[in-house]
């Protein structure tokens, strides 16, 4: 390790790939657990996460399964009422803080912010690695809980219930939430001061490509929201512990107000759920289009408005939880806005895939996905950004299924997306493509096939956190289970053949998809410094269309002038 | 692994501690800005708290005030000076790592130690005595009936000062264990007139800490019920 200075002999064998196995890059450089364990590679800290998140949404999509194996039928036949609580309380906490918030952030934002600013690490590179141990230990509380019995508050612990009545394990699982937040604050901190410090000579804030833009307005929700939840999170756990009362509403306290600090914190978390997974989509659409993304700056700043509004729009959850009916009103008005920047970027990136050369790989294929159902998770969050519509929609499966097209027809398609985009980048091979397609088409259909009925049977009121319901609903509930078999098939196909990759995947070159981005110009794997030298960027982002800039070199050089080898696929 | 960088800066000027710096100046902004942004993330923990303050206060403010009259300001006042006094010496002890006074570092770092494990240990005795008089929120250990009709606002009130104040003094705890720290380093004349950033840093904590507790004390102690009359 270390020379940086004159790395040729490395790379003269980059554009065949001859001597791959002998190069050294950051997979190689040093085998055991320790030199993963103890490691402060920004590149293998993100790996760790992979297969630590890859894990617990195991463990959340099995809740999930259980839940809808119980719901196929209008009787309680699998599970009792107290176990079908713990199920989607342990599903939903599951996936959110031990899924959903760390997914694009802390894998593929670990790998690839340092490397698309022209990085050699995150600017705290232990502190990185102690927000993994951080998760690590607030997952083992999450496990212990799930074990012992489980939790039965909603993962939205709402008090008094949380603090007082619940006989399940809240203070275990509030502290395993608490510790698992301090991860994704480190997370959210290391972002901002590396992209505001490390960028490389030339790569000025309009030359970042948009996954940084929507990385840095995630952080700073993480920054300035996260610790709320854990005050929040802290005093339930002391109410529930200790037995004081500070949401008691036997002494005076007010629940409402457990709510107002539980949302302060949650619905922006909704935006840390969406916003990398449009910057993934934003690559993705430039990469496949090769076009510039069409009105960037629009798109960056609406990362920033969205991350804005997030902040001022929590109360839209209480419209029927006895908030004041004036403060609603101005909730709703502010809840309509964030429609604005979420547009922009759909309208953009439609006007960008517009006479563009588009290439259905299997990223695009999720990246379109992810447009048409974030088009209707969106709109379908208008409705209920509307007092009247919320009061007749609230705590109805129409916002499950909002929420799920919101998380995991987008969320969780941006992530695979990007997944596969990058894999070739972190790991040097290439996923099978035509299986991955097929794949991405199955957790399309049965993503549809599992919320669209939802929209439905919550659209004709049937209520959400029940074990039984009328037989009316029964004809939506058989499909929505039936697709969610489709969909759990269509999970672990990638979790199949993504790990047989490793080993059996074709080996490709640097640039697969002949992208642009400094990402696609270094090595694949990259080596531990990235870079094998000095980085600097003369060119703005997306710079596709002239193609005489594709025979220069991009005009993004390192030291020895290494050039981009040439696709393989 | 920085050797490359080394050897081109000119004479005297200290390379960076770490590799995937271009050079110092780059790993101390990031420091610096690393350590504000934390301490925005710290005022966003307390945040909620004072939030939940101020709107129980708005809710019960006669049990506000009658709780709040259980509080002794003298000792509290007595403890406000202690750690001002604290915040003079941290910020003295980063002033002669500046002017390369290495032993006044040390003696100033022991010095604002000493000050701050006062502040705790007054805050211990208060603490047992609000727990003698059942003032502790917890349902048996509370005695209600000495506010009378204002029993739930005021239990309300003392489980948001215990749970602030014992927030308080966690940090506190947590920055004397950075300045056991920086006890060790001082001794080795780590920090320098070149080299003070971490020290500066632990003293941005330190103020923070002493800040929020300026907070606390007006919030808590002086709400007025300590005038005659309205007394219970």
């Amino acid at each position: 390790m270390g020379s940086a200075g004159t790395g040729n002999m490395a790379s003269t064998g980059t554009a065949d790939h001859a001597d791959d196995a002998s190069r050294e890059n950051y997979l190689n450089n040093g085998y055991g657990w320790k030199s993963w364990l103890l490691t402060i590679d920004h590149k293998r800290i993100a790996v760790l996460y992979l297969i630590s998140v890859s894990f617990f949404f195991l463990i959340g999509g099995m809740f999930a399964v259980l839940m809808r194996l119980e719901l196929a039928t209008p009787k309680g036949d699998v599970v009792d009422a107290e176990t079908y609580n713990r199920l989607f309380t342990m599903h939903g906490i599951v996936m959110i803080f031990f899924f959903l918030v760390p997914s694009i952030p802390a894998v593929l934002g670990n790998f690839f912010v340092p490397i698309m600013i022209g990085a050699r690490d995150l600017a705290f590179p232990k502190i990185n690695l102690l927000s993994w141990y951080i998760y690590v230990v607030g997952g083992i509380f999450t496990l212990i809980v799930a074990v012992s019995g489980g939790v039965d508050t909603g993962w939205t612990f709402y008090t008094p219930y949380s603090s007082t009545y619940s006989n399940s394990q809240v203070a275990l699982t509030a502290i395993g939430v608490f510790i698992t937040g301090f991860s994704s604050i480190l997370t959210g901190l290391n972002f901002i001061i590396t992209i505001h410090k490390m960028r490389a000579p030339g790569m000025t804030w309009f030359r970042l490509p948009l996954f940084i833009w929507a990385q840095y307005a995630t952080a700073l929700i993480m920054v300035l929201a996260t610790p709320v939840l854990a005050t929040t999170i802290f005093l339930v756990a002391l109410e529930r512990i200790f037995r004081i009362g500070i949401f008691d509403p036997t002494i005076g306290g007010d629940p409402v107000l457990f709510q107002h600090l539980f949302w302060f914190y949650s619905h922006p978390a909704v935006y840390i759920m969406i916003l990398p997974g449009m910057g993934v989509i934003s690559e993705i659409i430039a990469a496949f289009t090769k076009k510039r993304v069409f009105g960037y700056s629009f798109v960056a700043f609406s990362s920033l408005a969205i991350a804005i509004l997030g902040f001022m729009v929590w109360g839209h959850h209480m419209f029927t939880t006895g908030q004041s009916v004036y403060a609603s009103m101005v909730f709703s008005v502010l809840t309509m806005l964030v429609a604005v920047p979420s547009a922009v970027k759909v309208f953009n990136w439609s006007a960008t895939l517009y006479k563009g050369t588009v290439e259905l790989t299997t990223p695009m294929l999720y990246a379109l996905a992810f447009i048409g159902l974030f088009t209707i998770g969106g709109l379908t969050g208008v409705f209920l950004g509307i007092m009247a519509v919320d009061r007749h929609l609230h705590d109805t499966y129409f916002i499950v299924a909002h929420f799920h097209y919101v998380m995991v027809g987008s969320m969780v398609m941006a992530y695979l997306g990007g997944i596969h985009f990058w894999w070739p980048k972190m790991f040097g091979r290439m996923y099978p493509e035509f299986l991955a397609r097929f794949a991405a088409i199955i957790i399309f259909v049965g993503f549809n096939l599992t919320f669209m009925p939802q929209f439905i049977v919550g659209f004709q009121g049937m209520p959400r956190r029940y074990h039984t319901y009328p037989e009316e609903f029964g004809f939506f509930n058989l499909l929505s289970s039936a697709g969610a078999s489709i969909l759990g098939i269509g999970y672990l196909l990638p979790m199949l053949y993504l790990p047989w990759s490793l080993k059996w995947g074709k080996k490709v070159g640097n640039n697969p998809w002949n992208a642009k981005g400094l990402e696609w110009q270094i090595e694949s794997p990259p080596i531990t410094h990235n870079f094998h030298g000095p980085v600097t960027v003369t060119e703005e982002a997306y710079a596709y269309g002239d193609e005489d800039a594709h025979e220069a070199g991009h005009g993004t050089t390192n030291t020895h002038g290494q050039k981009e080898a040439t696709s393989v696929r | 692994m920085s050797a490359d960088h080394a050897h081109a800066l000119p004479a005297g000027v200290r390379p960076p501690t770490y590799s995937h710096f271009e050079d110092l100046a780059q790993q101390e902004e990031s420091e610096k800005l690393g350590m504000w942004a934390f301490l925005i993330t710290e005022v966003m923990f307390f945040g909620a708290l004072f939030t939940a303050y101020t709107v129980y206060r708005n809710l019960y403010p006669e049990a506000f005030m009658l709780a709040s009259s259980h509080l002794n300001p003298t000792i509290g006042g007595a403890n406000t000076l202690v750690l001002i006094v604290s915040s003079l010496t941290m910020a003295l002890a980063i002033r002669a790592a500046q002017t390369a006074k290495y032993r006044q570092v040390v003696w100033l770092t022991v010095a604002t130690m000493i000050f701050g494990a006062t502040f705790l240990v007054v805050k211990y005795f208060e603490y047992m005595e609000k727990y003698d008089h059942g003032l502790f929120p917890g349902p048996t250990m509370f005695r209600g009936e000495q506010f009378g009709e204002h029993a739930g606002g005021a239990r309300i009130f003392f489980s948001i000062y215990f749970a602030m104040t014992g927030l308080h003094a966690f940090h506190m705890i947590v920055g004397l264990g950075i300045m056991t720290w920086v006890l060790i380093k001082a001794r080795k004349r780590y920090f320098t007139p070149e080299r003070y950033l971490a020290l500066e840093n632990v003293g941005l904590y330190w103020h923070f800490v002493d800040l929020v507790w300026i907070f606390l004390f007006p919030m808590l102690y002086l709400l007025g019920a300590h005038v005659h009359g309205i007394e219970h």
